[in-house]
């Protein structure tokens, strides 16, 4: 009996392996190789040129140079607005798909129809069309600006936090736009409660109310937090971000280059593992929370 | 009494027996999905309005949603731009192969990480949080220099080659939608297969997979969605010989004055947009198949007695 378990513990661990089989080999291939490339170029001078690329080794000088230079200070505050701007964003963007995926989900006419239309934004937002969007200002609300919201929240706030609200309220529509993923990623997940659960339910005396929240919110949780890491990394890269075009920019650019373009992209993701841990520490607060009720 | 119960029932018809049901509810929900997604398919009735207009509904300042008539020539000069029929298919080799290659490695992936207990989980799990959180400019050159060692630079193998290891677009996003999927999963289900006899892998062919329907599905559609929308590494590693769809988008003016037989017409708004209209169509139609498993996938999922 004992020799069993143990038995059945290294099998596991075998098959748990040939699964992840393919996926270790491409990452020693295909990313861990390129990620240690990157991080000797980010402690390098590199030059690009057409007949190829010339390193030379000069330890942090890269990095020191984004904490000295205007360029690493202009890069740095990207990136501490980007990080307000999230805190406030996420929230938002999740809430927004739960509600719609769960408005999808019920029965209603059409919902073929209006499905197709909800899987827009996940065509557009990754797409070309997008910044033609933003550049075009069709994805602001004008009445938003006419109604003196903006001024408002800038003469309440210190200018910290007035700066990121105020970002919020004039790119409502660019929010919606990236939730299109969410609320897909909801409704996959709400497939998945069958549909007795609720008859169930509703025969015991539970209410609507009740039931969202004690079997539609529960099914979603596992969703929100793939949602959330989602929303952040899918933020954090879109072309258009300003950390993002920093990274971009100086990549060919004479006097930085690629070395001083790898080093802020490296700190750049040390940037966003650091905002993934704190959404995901107070993700786990807030759930334990609940499961404590 | 009687009172009371037709109260009730106008109750019933207006908020009704639950959210969904009432008028007052049915209405708020229409209304709201209506509004936003009115927000959603603006741009789109605009680019097709746009790209019916010829040059004098155009300059016409009248002619604002409506053209004049139906005018299809912009949509012709763009097929020819495009050369659609030819980069379609590029198109979808780059697209529909590594969309399914990468499917099916996530999800083995994440299979593994939801039902398996082994040494080195935790490792795994942070390497796969690190090739997302790691821009994709960090390690674009070096995987540049590396492909060209390998020599799949200037081919579909550059794109289609990571996708199929898991280190794909976004890979790491759908081995967390798997992994989650797998471990709602019963493990009653699994235990009873075992029992019977199945072997690890049987089971998660004809219990696992089966189950986690709308995931895979999930998944192909986002997985197509943005290999089709990729242009950044694309023009890196394919080249300049080959061309997706996306790619002949992005340099439409200049492939307009490369393409024959066009040299009376100029370049304008309403052409760009049908080009765009062309391109956005496969997907669309993509996403209409595939919704429709989308809701075939759940019924057969229902699990009773968990």
């Amino acid at each position: 009996m004992a020799a069993r378990p143990l038995k059945r513990k290294k099998r596991e661990t075998l098959v748990a392996w040939s699964f992840l089989s393919i996926w270790v080999i491409g990452f020693l291939v295909f990313t861990m190789i390129p990620l240690f490339t990157s991080l000797y170029y980010s402690m390098s001078d590199v030059v690009l040129d057409g007949e190829g690329i010339k390193v030379s080794f000069v330890w942090f000088e890269n990095y020191k140079q984004v904490f000295s230079s205007p360029e690493g200070f202009n890069f740095l505050k990207s990136v501490s607005d980007f990080a307000i701007e999230i805190i406030f964003k996420v929230p938002i963007i999740i809430v927004f798909a739960i509600i719609i995926a769960v408005m999808l989900n019920q029965n209603i006419k059409g919902r073929g129809f209006f499905r197709a239309i909800y899987f827009l934004p996940v065509i557009i937002a990754s797409g070309p069309v997008i910044n033609q969007l933003i550049y075009q200002g069709a994805a602001t609300i004008p009445i938003i600006e006419e109604m003196g919201i903006l001024g408002f929240i800038n003469s309440t706030f210190t200018e910290t936090l007035a700066r990121p609200i105020s970002n919020i309220f004039s790119e409502l529509i660019v929010i919606l736009w990236f939730s299109g993923v969410q609320i897909l990623l909801f409704i996959a997940a709400l497939q998945k409660i069958d549909k007795h659960t609720y008859e169930a339910a509703m025969i015991d005396g539970a209410g609507p109310w009740e039931s969202f929240w004690k079997i539609t919110i529960p099914a979603l949780k596992s969703m929100v937090l793939v949602s959330v890491i989602f929303t952040i990394i899918n933020l954090a890269t879109f072309s258009e971000n300003e950390a993002i075009l920093h990274i971009k920019n100086n990549m060919f650019a004479l006097e930085t280059g690629f070395g001083f373009s790898s080093a802020i992209a490296w700190l750049y993701f040390i940037a966003l593992a650091v905002i993934l841990a704190v959404f995901f520490l107070t993700f786990k607060l807030f759930t334990r929370e609940r499961g404590r009720r | 009494m009687m009172k009371k119960i037709t109260k009730q029932k106008i109750k019933h018809v207006i908020l009704g027996k639950n959210i969904n049901e009432g008028l007052l509810g049915k209405t708020a929900i229409y209304l709201l999905l209506l509004i936003i997604g009115f927000v959603y398919l603006y741009p789109i009735i605009k680019m097709f309005a746009y790209s019916m207009k010829d040059l004098e509904d155009l300059v016409n300042p009248t002619v604002q949603w409506i053209p004049t008539k139906i005018y299809l020539q912009n949509y012709r000069t763009s097929w020819i731009v495009l050369s659609y029929g030819k980069t379609l298919l590029f198109s979808l080799a780059v697209t529909l192969v590594p969309a399914i290659l990468q499917t099916i490695t996530t999800s083995l992936t994440g299979y593994a990480l939801a039902k398996y207990k082994f040494r080195g989980k935790a490792l795994i799990f942070g390497l796969i949080l690190i090739t997302y959180l790691v821009p994709q400019q960090v390690y674009m050159i070096p995987r540049f220099v590396l492909f060209d060692k390998l020599g799949i630079l200037e081919s579909a193998w550059s794109i289609i080659f990571p996708a199929t290891f898991g280190q794909g677009l976004s890979s790491a996003i759908f081995i967390l939608i798997f992994y989650q999927f797998f471990r709602m999963q019963p493990k009653a289900l699994d235990e009873s297969a075992e029992i019977d006899g199945a072997s690890n892998y049987q089971i998660f062919l004809k219990i696992g997979v089966p189950l986690a329907a709308p995931a895979y599905i999930t998944a192909f559609l986002f997985s197509f969605v943005w290999y089709w929308n990729e242009t950044y590494i694309s023009s890196l590693f394919i080249g300049s010989d080959l061309y997706t769809l996306q790619l002949k988008l992005l340099n439409f003016s200049s492939q307009f004055n490369l393409s024959d037989g066009l040299t009376q017409q100029a370049v304008n708004e309403a052409i760009k947009y049908s080009a765009t209209i062309l391109i956005i169509l496969p997907v669309l139609i993509v996403y209409i198949i595939m919704q429709k498993w989308f809701v075939e996938g759940v019924d057969r999922s229902g699990i009773t007695g968990e």
